[in-house]
């Protein structure tokens, strides 16, 4: 075996079952395949067409995220869903998961949540494993040394047909961070400062492995986090090699392999790095220690900069484009622009460190009038952890609304969304027109720039707060 | 999904030149809370299409012709980015195109045109500005020499993955090849569970 392979080279190896060849593409086997209810739904009438069944519901499992509400049921027990289609398509994956026998975490599960989160949650996504699910963010899991990335309908079907994708090998990239982040400065940040040094297409074809000091210091829900917005810089794969911190993390879950098998397991994950020498197809450095809380000010998360510097004037038509869609004035500090509403949650940054970060700053404060001001939790657990802290007491008594798990404003397709016109600061991945409402102006930022918006009705800088003693 | 094989296409373009048009711009989220594949055209593009009342503006490349006649999109440079939502490429399908032409399309938007036999077309950036400036134009694609031909006397190559090529020129379905190969992915997991 060559002794210069990358993390990349040995994962996808470990899942070769018929290996690429000029003419076919690899078969590659998928160790957890996660579902949805919104691309779902046609894989499962395919198979029914050809009369195939799911071929390892063992190692499939599902849950509702996308199209729930997540506000709670009225008194006859019904959910308020934003049409009778969400509904539908709620109902459709129920009657197919029972058809099939596949693992739900539906309504009202203890574990039900954003499909990203609560796979780690779990323990379901451990490292080594082939993680596919019919969503672009599926690249979170790589997080933990997995092989995780995002597969359209078609190839959900493929994986609930067979268990196996048919993939090509992409090219691989490394992007280095070293040096400390600086106090206020979140995983979130690393990661819009990234995608606006490399760009929204930096890492397209490629798998991008994290590395450096400052991700080996970051937590695991950090480098969830970063791997998450992988897909914002065009990369399907984002990974970090497994560590202490990563075994630490998967010991004790629910499906986590246990006693002998961990220790066994563990030592199987450690091998799991890239050689000293491997080669990458490209190789970036990122000085994390000179990286700002960003904020993203343009219709593509690219366009991300300092808070606390100002609106770049336009270098082309497209950035003029934006700049009128989003209304910021050239040369005006960031922080002249008014905030309408602000949504923190999304598989980005709903996690139980994401909500004390913004709890942190909301902490006896209000929520600036006029600001309509959302707080998701990530999952079902992550909501009783954080009840289980009070945190969601500090959030209400802020003015901010606690509401039950799911995607939310992230893809404004239950019903929570902004209106035409409005300045929406949110912890989700993407700031495209029209993602979270028609009309809507999306700000990306990290919890603690959210809540600090939140708070002063405008784009703010959250270490402002840090001086006041507070941890971000 | 059945859909005809793609051999070969001569037809006129639509331009878009907006750059990093994303699946959230070609089909809104909230039209997603579909269960089928059928009907999505009316969506594509929704927001760029109709006002905040719902209706038609009348202002979009997309609207005023007849779609048969104008079965090549021709987009800005990195179309399709964004999410994987197949619905993109269901929802272009079903509007009536049949080959999305730009200098760069993203990842998983072209995997699954490709399964949907909606050919994405990445063509150098001098054969992309010939025909981002000319919408209307007549092209044709074809799949078997992987050629573009903008009218007469312009011609370029494109590159496509071979397998999905194979499959759109002699039908060959991806699902059915993976079926075939149940016996090597049986044997791969007997492999695993032994180790
Ligand atoms: S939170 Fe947003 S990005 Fe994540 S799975 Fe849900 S819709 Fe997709």
């Amino acid at each position: 075996m060559n002794n210069r392979q990358s993390l990349f080279d040995k994962l996808w190896e470990q899942h070769i079952v018929v290996p690429e060849t000029p003419e076919s593409p690899a078969v590659l086997y998928i160790d957890l395949h996660l579902v949805h209810e919104v691309t779902s739904p046609q894989a499962f009438t395919v198979l029914a067409e050809r009369g195939v069944k799911v071929r390892r519901p063992d190692l499939t499992i599902a849950t509702l995220d996308h199209s729930t509400p997540t506000l709670p049921a009225n008194e006859n027990g019904e959910l308020p869903y934003a049409t009778p289609a969400a509904k539908e398509q709620v109902e459709t994956l129920i009657e197919n998961c029972a058809h099939h026998n596949i693992r739900l975490l539906g309504l009202g599960d203890p574990d039900r949540g954003i499909v990203h989160v609560i796979g780690p949650e779990l323990g379901l996504t451990q490292p080594g494993k082939t993680v596919v699910c019919g969503d672009s963010h599926t690249s979170t899991h790589g997080a933990f040394g997995a092989l995780a990335f995002g597969i359209g309908t078609t190839e959900v079907g493929h994986v609930l047909a067979s268990q196996c994708v048919l993939q090509r090998k992409p090219k691989s990239m490394r992007i280095v961070c070293d040096g400390e982040l600086q106090p206020g400065v979140a995983a979130k940040d690393l990661a819009l400062a990234i995608i606006a040094e490399i760009g929204a297409d930096g890492g397209q074809g490629f798998a991008i492995e994290f590395a450096g000091e400052t991700v080996r210091t970051l937590s695991m829900e950090g480098r969830m986090t970063l791997c998450n917005m992988s897909i914002e810089a065009g990369a399907r794969f984002g990974m970090v090699a497994p560590d202490e911190t990563t075994f630490e993390w998967v010991a004790g879950r629910e499906y986590a392999p246990k006693g002998e098998a961990l220790e066994k397991a563990i030592n199987d994950w450690k091998v799991l790095a890239s050689d000293e020498d491997a080669d990458f197809d490209k190789e970036i450095k990122i000085d994390a220690s000179a990286i700002a809380p960003m904020v993203t000010f343009g219709v593509s998360p690219d366009a991300a900069a300092p808070v606390d510097s100002e609106m770049p004037a336009a270098q082309s038509n497209v950035e003029q484009h934006a700049a009128e869609y989003m209304k910021f004035d050239p040369q005006q500090p960031f922080s002249a622009n008014a905030v309408d509403r602000v949504f923190i949650g999304s598989c980005t940054n709903s996690r139980l460190s994401d909500l004390r970060s913004a709890a942190a700053i909301m902490r006896g404060r209000k929520v600036k009038d006029g600001v309509v001001a959302l707080v998701v939790p990530g999952s079902e657990s992550i909501k009783r952890e954080a009840e289980a802290e009070n945190l969601h007491t500090v959030f209400i008594e802020a003015g901010a609304e606690w509401r039950e798990p799911g995607c939310s404003m992230c893809i404004a397709m239950n019903g929570d969304q902004g209106l035409p016109g409005e300045l929406v600061v949110s912890t989700s991945n993407r700031n495209f027109i029209g993602r979270q409402g028609k009309g809507v102006r999306t700000v990306l930022a990290s919890p603690a720039t959210a809540a600090a918006s939140a708070i002063e009705g405008r784009i703010a800088d959250p270490r402002k707060y840090l001086e006041a003693g507070n941890d971000v | 999904m059945m859909f005809e094989p793609f051999q070969r296409l001569t037809s006129r373009t639509i331009v878009l030149s907006q750059e990093n048009i994303d699946t959230d711009q070609i089909i809104p989220a909230r039209f997603l809370t579909t269960t089928s594949k059928e009907g999505l055209g009316q969506s594509v593009f929704f927001d760029w299409r109709y006002n905040t009342e719902g209706r038609l503006r009348n202002d979009s490349p997309l609207d005023g012709f007849a779609p048969s006649e104008f079965e090549i999109l021709v987009a800005g440079p990195n179309f399709g980015c964004g999410s994987s939502r197949e619905h993109a490429p269901w929802a272009l399908s079903d509007f009536g195109f049949r080959a999305v032409v730009s200098s760069d399309i993203a990842d998983i938007f072209k995997s699954n045109a490709l399964k949907n036999g909606l050919l994405p077309v990445e063509v150098d950036k001098k054969t992309h500005q010939q025909l981002m400036k000319t919408p209307g134009a007549e092209v044709t694609i074809d799949l078997e020499s992987q050629t573009v031909r903008i009218g007469h006397d312009w011609q370029t190559v494109f590159e496509v993955e071979a397998f999905a090529r194979r499959c759109l020129l002699d039908g060959v379905d991806p699902l059915g090849h993976l079926i075939k190969q149940l016996p090597t992915i049986e044997a791969y997991e007997r492999r695993r569970d032994e180790l």
